[in-house]
């Protein structure tokens, strides 16, 4: 059986900088290994787990791949509970924000020059994504609870961030 | 994914799209946000000296059933005691619009969003209220 903690499946030092080379390396290693191909002559018992272990290879890589991702798993190992799907934010600052990049991304096709307009778009908004994923490494590194109680916060905020900038991306594929 | 028809009337022809001023002192505002979808709603009560919402606003940012949530929401409020509209419930506003399971977080949404409308305006009007709103 394969360690259910991720971060020791692919030998890396568990926090929320990791070495990427390294995990991208282990989880090569790791494919092949499990590959579809090795397991020709094996039983159906044996190629039926190493299918089951491939997939959980990949989600371990997935989500420690992502900051977001990386962050969402941390933080529930470190025993801090993701808020229900369904639970509401009111951080207003934060929502007065957002809206107004939304109301900028609705009226960017009607711009001038919409192609350099959604560019500089996505270019304000990656800065901001790596903005908050610094504080999230800030927080993780203090560790204590209130840090991590923040980077739960930053962690919904960055979610709002992703949802823009998929729709920016795809406003800017159209425009292409 | 279907629409029901009435989130697609309200999708089609949101009723009371815009805004209020916020520093208005008969104005409540509510604005959330649901990190799940990235949606973000913004709901504004106008409140006469009877303490009755006379009018309503809404800016929302998601997709239909939100969007219908929240314009659906905007019609109810209207004429209803800050009391009354506290007990509007979002499986009130999920059933009129017959949304499927997965869209129900919408409609609480729009529940969250005009709780926060009435808390604004109390806010505003702390120490007063209680001489201002009918019971």
């Amino acid at each position: 059986m394969l360690t259910q903690d991720y971060f020791e499946l692919f030998g890396v030092e568990p926090g929320f900088e990791v070495d990427a080379e390294r995990l991208m390396h282990r989880y090569r290693e790791l494919q092949k290994v499990l590959h579809p191909d090795r397991y020709v002559n094996a039983s159906d018992q044996e190629r039926h787990l190493a299918m089951q272990q491939a997939a959980q290879v990949n989600d371990g890589y997935q989500t420690l791949k992502d900051p977001l991702s990386r962050a969402r798993y941390l933080l529930t190992q470190r025993g801090i509970e993701e808020a229900p799907e369904q639970a509401t934010i009111r951080d207003v600052d934060f929502l007065e924000e957002q809206m107004e990049l939304r109301e900028t991304l609705a009226e960017i096709r009607s711009d001038a020059d919409p192609q350099g307009s959604i560019f500089h778009f996505l270019a304000a908004l990656n800065a901001k994504e790596k903005a908050y994923i610094s504080q999230l490494s800030a927080a993780f590194a203090e560790a204590d609870e209130a840090a991590l109680n923040e980077a739960g916060a930053l962690v919904q905020r960055l979610r709002f961030v992703r949802r823009l900038q998929q729709e920016a991306e795809a406003i800017e594929e159209e425009l292409l | 994914m279907a629409y029901s028809d009435k989130v697609m009337d309200h999708y089609e022809n949101p009723r009371n799209v815009g805004s209020f001023e916020k520093g208005d002192d008969s104005v409540g505002t509510g604005m959330v946000g649901a990190p799940a979808c990235g949606d973000v709603m913004k709901l504004q009560i106008k409140v006469d000296e009877d303490g009755v919402i006379s009018d309503a606003r809404f800016k929302t940012y998601g997709c239909g059933s939100a969007i219908a949530s929240s314009s659906l929401l905007t019609e109810w409020v209207k004429g209803k005691t800050l009391q009354e509209a506290t007990e509007i419930k979002n499986t009130d506003i999920a059933e009129e619009l017959a949304l499927p399971p997965v869209k129900v977080h919408c409609s609480v949404l729009a529940e969250d969003a005009v709780k926060a409308a009435i808390a604004d305006y109390q806010a505003k009007h702390h120490g007063e209220s209680g001489k201002k709103e009918k019971e």
